[in-house]
């Protein structure tokens, strides 16, 4: 190990990933005694605390005076803080680090919900010293793969994550826990399995010494300290240099030779086309998309409440952060090609998500399918914008998309969060969660009905809140691909509105409560409230100024999809490579020197 | 042959040779050889005969495992691979019957420091008891030396040597606990089998040895050649193919592949964790060696002139090919079929022998990948090699590590069922933490030193596919080998259910397992290396890409 280098950014982005793991580790000492409980739930909530302001201080710069070293510059587009430690020589993998306009918001948004979660734990009373480690181990999992830019790294840390949440949902789960366990574990393995693959594949067929030294030093591969020697040695290495390098892979895959498209490997399909599958599978499975989507209702609802909020807070989020993160800049062809295939079980998910929870007596499991169907927006807003095929060609409406695709999954992540939350509130009072049998609440509980018709209005999508921005930018944004869609897309926001409303109506409204333990019904503690409030303020927020999220993602995201557009539009404009190299070997399409010499180089250089 | 050579010139030259030349390469196997012999002594004298035969045994394999360790770091110190010759200073010692060179040297070293952690197991778990302490070590150690031959055979006998002389042992090891019915029954089912097979083998290499004319590995593969691109009559080619496939045979059953696997579960089920645990690693570790040598001596072209090695290489395309499927088939079919007959088991050295019996499927997949590379990409065999010998040494502390659990619950809970473990983590969480961490690594999650080893694996297999050596059957290999990490998810993660999730039986009558014990600093010491080496596996890898010069 070398020693702390100079880069200021090492310690914060180090510490929000392994200090909740650290503090794992010290609490599952045996010298920390068991019957401590008090204690272990203070600790953790404080490690989540300190996580979280360590985030909002990297994030808002702000908010703690002038921006220093270290802390992330709002406006601008590449990654910013990269840290490079060398990890495993032998295979290039790298400690590699970095947070842009995309990921930085989804990680004060995991550890902003981590807090939460971890003030939501308190009702956990079965083993309270393992709950709150395999807790914390979590959420290293899921910040280690926010910021990691390693492939191998990203995979190990989205391994990671499986074990605790397979314990945390067997063990102080629901009835059904064991099987919602083993469920969720098996789709996110077999997933994972899938990626493992197509990782490897990525691996051996990418090849540094293709780009240029400009992209070699913007993309991270070489330190600018001593590019010179590096590039030296990339340049004169006999055979390929294969990375893992998310941004180098990316920028590989935008080559106009790029490796991946021209390497056909079964079925007539290439490299490029089969990552994207294998990897879009790996990352639907965790969005998750109809039809593998099984896992979640069962998981959501035999999961604690604090689990659920993580769950669909953060969990659902990193499928659709994979998929903006890798497919669609390591196989950008693939990415257009197949952009009906994204496109469609986008849709598919979202009405499919929101006929069942129409259909659904559990509140949670309504809740749950709810998730289903918004995260059909974010596969929507992801596919759009790549589809272009013979129509007049226009990024700027694909930006739309990725952007509402992104605010998407942020305000779903704060509303969903809170809607599980709130069906956790009334399940810890009355034990059951029979929409049929609630009733009258607002009357009981007045303060806590206030704040849920405010989440649950949120998840619905009425403007003004969080989820309204989202959806109306992906349904504009689809007009332009597919106005079938963009109406399919339209009415389900109608169904939506049925199936929460009618839940709000069946719950919250009516003269009387038709269930049992009437008696429980006491007002909302302060601790709930404290979990609350924050939420429903955040929902107002975004809703209200959405200018607060989009000056971190818009000008990421932007450039992204600028870069990929340019790139499309290499494609169109060239040999037609595509088609080309779907019928024959790429030798016989020879690059024209336009091409090589396209903006899409530059646009990876300012990356 | 001269005529003139007289015996006395003869002698002497075989004197200079084994003196000078092959002893000096044979330290650790020599150290083994004198601790059997002290153990077997100390039992004549009167006055050490109280003398502890574990101690002994370990203090005659701490000399084995030092010289194993300064013959690896002879080799040319960790980084400076560019010592060594291109073919792992390869060096052939007692006129030619075995070979060192990094593979032989990366293997001892694997097997003696098995063999130290196995000794203090077996003094910490009880197993064997005072009386038979002798006669244990004495066969586990005659066992071992076997295993460290199997390694570094370099002639078609001494594989057959070698091989009885590592399985004959361990036949009378598995019947080590009187008493038993399961215990002898298990003996005598692995000796029936193991003689079975040995005598196929030896059938396989002596028709093999009658085409070909020569025992000598490295001229295995020029009169192949020879052979096969004289065009033959079709007879020979069958022959060959009937001998190489009997081979395979006695091979496949030190492998415990499927179909040559049946003693595997029985003798596991039936013997003391302790001994599933010498067989499952180091058995196993010695079958790979011993198969890599076998197929590499068929396929790689050795000993010969550089311009010749082209020629040879392409006339042995067909036999690469056949080798190839071989043991891609066998790596495909033992792989599901362990993992699929473990889900049924209840007893846990049982669900362990059905896991040994699916981690040669993942190895033989590597070694596959390997020989498919031979020709083509050099360097991607030499990973593929460098995976195998990776894998060997994470999975000495994952398995044993698994074992020595089995083994030290079982002296409290006076069962190895399953059912048993039922809600351990109540009264012992740290032995339940220690078995998670063994079993997710036998998974291949990561942070793990298991997902490495299964990572360099499938990394070996995609080079060859994108390297176009076998295309289909590493595709194939690949997918085959991702759908049985997630079949067995289910049965690991079941041991672990019952650990965790499972209330606690109210009859039981055992004592916690607290780690703060000579027991529980055993089973840290085991498992703490599988993280350590699941994070940070530069060293390991790079010690194993040492053993992979073989392949180059």
């Amino acid at each position: 190990m070398t020693l702390p280098p100079e880069n200021p950014a090492f310690w914060p982005l180090t510490l929000i990933v392994f200090l909740p793991a650290i503090v794992a580790a010290f609490l599952s000492l045996p010298i920390v005694p068991k019957a401590r409980d008090e204690a272990v739930r203070w600790i953790t909530l404080g490690t989540t605390a300190v996580v979280f302001l360590l985030s909002l201080w990297m994030a808002v710069p702000q908010l703690f005076g002038a921006a220093g070293p270290g802390q992330f510059v709002i406006g601008e587009a590449g990654m910013q803080n990269v840290i490079k430690l060398p990890w495993i020589d032998a295979f290039g993998i790298e400690y590699l680090l970095g947070v842009d306009g995309i990921s930085m918001p989804l990680v004060v948004l995991t550890t902003f919900l981590s807090m939460l979660a971890a003030a939501a734990s308190w009702p956990i009373t079965k083993h309270v010293k393992a709950y709150h480690v395999l807790f914390l181990l979590l959420e290293t999992g899921m910040l280690g793969v926010f910021v990691s830019l390693d492939f191998f790294l990203f995979y190990v840390f989205w391994e990671v994550m499986l074990l605790p949440m397979y314990f945390l949902i067997g063990i102080w789960g629901g009835p059904r826990r064991e099987y919602a366990a083993i469920k969720f574990f098996l789709y996110t393995l077999l997933g994972s399995v899938l990626m493992l693959i197509a990782i490897l594949m990525l691996y051996f067929t990418s090849d540094v010494g293709l780009l240029s030294d400009e992209q070699l030093i913007a993309t991270h591969v070489v330190q600018p300290a001593s590019a010179v020697e590096e590039i030296a040695a990339i340049r004169s290495a006999d055979g390929a240099v294969h990375t893992f390098n998310l941004m180098a892979l990316a920028a590989v895959g935008q080559l106009p030779n790029s490796p991946f498209a021209a390497n056909t490997i079964w079925l007539g399909m290439s490299l490029e086309t089969w990552a994207f599958l294998l990897l879009l599978i790996g990352f639907v499975i965790k969005v998750p998309v109809v039809p593998v989507h099984t896992w979640l209702p069962d998981a959501h609802v035999e999961a604690p409440t604090p689990i659920s909020m993580i769950l669909a807070g953060v969990l659902l989020k990193l499928g659709g952060y994979g998929i903006l993160r890798i497919c669609y800049p390591i196989c950008p062809g693939a990415g257009l090609s197949l952009a009906w295939l994204v496109c469609g079980v986008g849709v598919v998910s979202m009405v499919y998500g929101a006929f069942a929870a129409l259909a659904q007596t559990d509140f949670k499991r309504m809740v749950a399918y709810s998730s289903v169907s918004h995260m059909g927006y974010v596969m929507l807003g992801l596919g759009v914008w790549s589809a272009v095929a013979g129509q007049e060609y226009r990024w700027d409406f694909w930006a739309q998309g990725v952007n509402g695709a992104m605010f998407q999954m942020l305000a779903h992540g704060i509303s969903s969060a809170g809607m599980f939350f709130m069906v956790g509130v009334l399940y810890d009072r009355v034990h059951h969660r029979n929409l049929e049998e609630f009733g009258g609440i607002f009357g009981k509980m007045p303060v806590y009905s206030g704040l849920a018709v405010a989440v649950f209005f949120a998840g619905l999508g009425l403007p003004g809140l969080c989820g309204f921005i989202g959806e109306v930018l992906v349904t504009l944004s689809s007009w332009n691909y597919s106005p079938v869609l963009a109406v399919i897309s339209a009415f389900t926001v109608i169904l939506t509105a049925a199936y929460i409303l009618w839940a709000i109506q069946r719950v919250y409204l009516g003269a009387e409560y038709r269930g049992p333990h009437e008696e429980a019904l006491t007002p909302i503690t302060s601790r709930e409230l404290a979990i609350a409030t924050p939420l429903v303020f955040l929902a107002i927020v975004f809703g209200v100024a959405p200018q607060t999220l989009f000056q971190y993602v818009t000008p990421s995201v932007n450039q992204q999809v600028e870069t990929l557009a340019e790139w499309t539009r290499d494609v169109q404009d060239g040999s037609r490579r595509l088609m080309v190299a779907d019928s024959s070997p790429r030798e016989s399409a020879p690059l024209s020197v336009a091409s090589v010499n396209s903006p899409v180089i530059k646009g990876a250089v300012s990356q | 042959m001269q005529p003139a050579m007289n015996i006395g010139t003869l002698l002497s030259g075989l004197f200079t040779d084994t003196v000078g030349v092959s002893l000096p390469r044979f330290r650790p196997e020599l150290c083994i050889v004198l601790t059997i012999i002290l153990l077997l002594l100390c039992r004549m004298l009167p006055l050490v005969r109280r003398l502890d035969s574990g101690l002994v045994a370990f203090g005659g394999v701490c000399f084995a495992a030092w010289y194993a360790y300064v013959d690896f770091l002879g080799l040319g110190g960790l980084p400076g691979e560019a010592v060594l010759g291109s073919a792992g200073g390869r060096q052939e010692i007692f006129g030619g019957l075995l070979v060192f060179d990094s593979f032989t040297a990366f293997l001892r070293l694997v097997l003696t420091g098995f063999l130290l952690l196995f000794i203090l197991l077996t003094k910490l778990s009880g197993i064997p008891d005072r009386e038979d302490g002798a006669d244990f070590y004495s066969l586990v150690l005659g066992s071992s030396l076997g295993m460290c031959l199997m390694a570094s055979a370099n002639h078609l006998l001494m594989v057959f040597m070698a091989v009885e002389m590592a399985s004959v042992p361990s036949y009378v090891l598995a019947g080590m606990l009187k008493g038993r019915p399961a215990s002898s029954e298990a003996a005598l089912k692995y000796a029936v089998y193991g003689a079975g097979a040995a005598g196929v083998m030896l059938y396989g290499i002596s028709l093999i040895a009658g085409i070909l004319g020569t025992l000598q590995l490295p001229e295995v593969s020029a009169e192949l050649a020879r052979v096969m691109s004289a065009g033959g009559t079709s007879g020979s080619t069958m022959v060959l193919c009937l001998g190489g496939l009997m081979l395979t045979v006695g091979l496949a059953f030190k492998l415990s592949a499927v179909p040559f696997h049946f003693w595997c579960p029985d003798v596991f089920e039936g013997a003391a964790a302790e001994v599933g645990a010498f067989l499952s690693v180091a058995s196993k570790a010695a079958a790979i060696a011993l198969l890599i040598r076998v197929a590499f001596a068929f396929t790689m072209p050795t000993g010969m002139a550089e311009s010749a090695v082209a020629a040879t290489a392409n006339a042995l395309a067909d036999a690469r090919h056949f080798v190839v499927y071989t043991i891609g088939l066998l790596a495909a079919v033992t792989c599901t079929f362990g993992n699929l007959a473990a889900y049924g088991q209840t007893n846990m050295k049982r669900l362990l022998a059905y896991s040994t019996i699916a981690h040669a499927g993942y190895l033989m997949m590597a070694v596959a990948a390997a020989i498919a590379m031979l020709a083509t990409t050099p360097a991607g065999a030499r990973d593929a090699v460098t995976a195998v010998a990776f894998y060997l040494a994470t999975y000495l502390f994952m398995n044993l590590g698994a074992f020595g659990i089995v083994a030290l619950l079982r002296n409290r809970l006076r069962s190895e069922e399953i059912a048993a473990y039922a809600g351990l983590i109540r009264t012992s969480p740290g032995v339940v933490v220690a078995m998670a961490v063994v079993l997710v690594s036998l998974i291949g999650l990561p942070p793990l030193a298991g997902f490495v080893a299964k990572f360099l694996v499938f990394s070996s297999l995609v080079d060859a596919m994108m390297a176009g050596a076998e295309r289909s059957l590493m595709l194939a290999l690949l997918v085959i080998g991702g759908v049985n990490t997630v079949i067995s998810l289910f049965y690991y993660l079941r041991v672990l259910k019952v650990m965790t999730f499972d209330p606690l039986p109210e009859d039981r009558v055992s004592e916690p397992f607290p780690l703060v014990s000579f027991s529980g600093a055993m089973v840290t010491g085991l498992v703490v290396p599988v993280v350590i080496l699941g994070v940070f596996w530069s060293g390991l890898y790079a010690a194993a890409r040492l053993a992979g010069v073989i392949a180059s």
